[in-house]
């Protein structure tokens, strides 16, 4: 394993990095050590990016080989193939993240209002109570949920499954919902209402519109666990509903890496773009007020 | 002063209480506003003037009395059926929206065409010099400008009646000016009635009508710009409108007239209407002068004292005279020596004199 030489040096330029104060005045010297501890840093994040690139397009690797024996597209044709597994459990993955959006919007909107602007009297209650499947080990609830949602007739439906995501994903989106609501300025609801604006019409005109990049933020986030999401899709979904994950799990269960690999990496697509969404939505004065 | 029946008053603020809590804010303050009349409420911090305008908007709901506007009580009406408009300190522009979009907004509410909006904008811009800039993002706008827009956004929507809570705090001092003119000039050129709160003494005198000084949720005085400054009716307003020298003095009755004495000095003759007995005395340092100590003056006490201190603000000098263990602040024209006797005049015509108990609990600045 390549790899694994090149992990070994970093620490090492990495112990070096306090001394780099007194190192100013030699500025190369300081120059080139700053570009190994960034190099290194690079490796630690991207290094095991590209074993996975190289596993998706190796043919033939077996040990003691370093380095592929042969290359090929063979299996990104098998995974793209319009009928192959990839294809539809992307496709489920997709939909399940879609719906768990429109779910924990649905329920994260209004309370996230409620809990940034109305004086309710169990507030920080109720925000621990969407924060409380987090809290416990996901497989103990997981296994209790999959026997209720089984006695109901859930277990194996999408439906049950956007349950189980939405659940999760709640977190996220009603304590940054909140936030962004909370960062919106009362006097700019209030301007609103002065000159003629009904509140719903205000909710509509001012203050969704400029709570929106928090919103989107954290319907992004929902949407990034949702496709990310094994344990409750594996114990509630399986085996009708199966997405990207579970083939991932799947396929590396079976030794086949190379689908595995590939599946990964179109697992980390909709997340490297999100999060460069998300940079952009996620002002500094919402984040100072996730939580309060 | 207040007018409880009359359906001819702008706006009839009726024994209105408000409470935070257990915490009660406006103890029952009765006001009443003619159409087309400018009132600054003026007090300091915590006073319950913003509050009272907060009120009257419809952000704060009140626990007792009436609000009526041309005779409609709407105290219990939500505020964007009261039918006013409000310039905020905050500016309260909407960010995501375009300077068209803030000042037109209350016009699209009313269901206006789009052109017509257009048309009518750019006459408010127009009135406040902010033409062309419809397009502009209103985070791209010094604050004289967002405030403009602020300004016209509420007078879009031809308000009867503006509420300005303290919108010209914010901003420089030369953009201040100009600022209070352009609305005191429109004010008068479009006929609404203008609430104004502020705690900004000569922006009350120089905008306003009437002033309403408020002090701990009560209404301390009513009236012109002159009379309360002249007349201030209690030492909290005598020492907020600038009056804030104080002198213990001793007033008895004398032949046909009065005796007024203070500790140092002579006693001095007068006849003018003044409470008999201990007296506290409230003066601006604009009203007393300095002079020879030793030199009586008519209508005048003249208290010995010693120069400690002289500035030049500009225009004329400001000394700080010791007098026995006090100290005040006195402007004159003339430049005096430092740590030379001096008498410090004050006419008693000029002073606010109140009974001492009186001044016990009031405002000392």
């Amino acid at each position: 394993m390549s790899s694994k030489v090149q992990f070994a040096s970093a620490p090492v330029d990495i112990e070096q990095a306090p001394s780099l104060g007194r190192l100013r005045l030699k500025g190369f010297a300081s120059t080139l050590l700053k570009a190994a501890a960034l190099a290194a840093f690079a490796f630690l994040l991207f290094g095991p990016l590209a074993n996975l690139v190289l596993w998706s397009f190796a043919e033939r690797w077996y040990a003691p080989f370093k380095l592929p024996v042969s290359y090929g597209t063979r299996y990104w044709e098998v995974v793209f193939r319009p009928t192959g597994d990839a294809m539809s459990s992307l496709m489920t993955s997709v939909s399940i993240a879609c719906l768990t959006v429109a779910v924990a919007l649905a329920i994260s909107v209004p309370a996230g209002y409620a809990l940034a602007r109305l004086k309710l009297p169990w507030r920080t209650a109720l925000m621990i109570l969407f924060l409380l499947p987090q809290a416990f080990p996901s497989v103990a609830i997981y296994i209790n949920v999959a026997r209720v949602f089984y006695s109901i007739g859930l277990t194996g439906t999408i439906a049950g499954v956007v349950l189980v995501h939405a659940a999760h994903g709640l977190v996220y989106s009603v304590w940054i919902a909140a936030a962004a609501f909370a960062a919106v300025d009362r006097d700019l609801e209030l301007a609103a209402r002065n000159i003629g604006a009904s509140p719903l019409r205000t909710f509509f005109t001012v203050t969704l519109p400029l709570a929106m990049p928090g919103i989107m933020a954290s319907a992004i986030f929902v949407f990034l666990e949702s496709l990310d999401e094994f344990t409750g899709t594996f114990f509630v979904g399986v085996p009708q509903v199966t997405t990207l994950p579970l083939l991932l799990y799947n396929a590396s269960m079976g030794g086949n890496y190379q689908i595995a690999s590939i599946t990964a990496l179109i697992l980390l697509v909709p997340s490297v773009l999100f999060m460069l969404f998300i940079e952009r939505f996620l002002k500094a004065d919402v984040l100072s007020k996730v939580g309060q | 002063m207040t007018v409880t029946s009359s359906g001819s008053a702008a706006i009839d603020i009726d024994h209105l209480k408000v409470s935070y809590g257990n915490n009660r804010v406006l103890h029952g303050v009765s006001l009443s506003v003619a159409k087309g009349e400018f009132i600054a409420i003026l007090g300091s911090s915590g006073c319950g003037k913003t509050t009272l305008l907060r009120t009257i908007a419809g952000f704060q709901k009140a626990s007792g009395g009436a609000i009526r506007l041309f005779g409609r009580d709407v105290v219990d009406m939500p505020p964007e059926k009261r039918g006013m408009a409000m310039m905020f300190q905050s500016y309260a522009l909407w960010p995501h929206m375009s300077v068209l979009g803030n000042v037109g907004y209350g016009l699209r509410l009313r269901g206006v065409s789009r052109e017509e909006i257009r048309k009518r904008v750019a006459e408010v811009l127009r009135m406040l010099n902010l033409s062309g800039l419809e397009d502009r993002k209103v985070t791209n706008l010094s604050g004289g400008q967002r405030q403009r827009v602020a300004l016209g956004r509420a007078l879009a929507i031809e308000p009867e009646i503006l509420l300005l809570d303290e919108p010209l705090s914010n901003l420089d001092a030369k953009v201040r000016l100009q600022l209070r003119t352009e609305i005191k000039t429109l004010q008068s050129r479009l006929g609404f009635t203008a609430i104004h709160v502020t705690h900004d003494r000569e922006e009350a005198m120089t905008m306003a009508d009437r002033i309403v000084v408020m002090d701990a949720g009560h209404i301390a005085q009513v009236g012109t710009p002159k009379e309360v400054f002249d007349n201030p009716v209690s030492p909290f307003v005598a020492s907020f409108m600038g009056a804030e020298n104080t002198l213990h003095l001793d007033v008895r009755a004398s032949g046909a007239g009065i005796e007024v004495k203070a500790e140092q000095g002579h006693a001095v003759q007068w006849n003018g209407d003044v409470p008999v007995g201990p007296v506290t005395a409230y003066f601006r340092d604009d009203v007393a002068s300095l002079g020879d100590p030793s030199v009586a003056i008519e209508g005048s006490i003249v208290l010995p004292g010693t120069i400690t201190q002289r500035t030049y603000p500009g225009g004329h000098y400001r000394y700080v005279v010791a007098i026995a263990d006090r100290h005040f602040t006195v402007t004159d024209d003339d430049y005096h020596e430092l740590d030379r006797p001096v008498g410090l005049r004050l006419p008693l015509a000029s002073l606010h004199l109140f009974p001492s108990e009186q001044s016990q609990g009031g405002f000392h600045a």
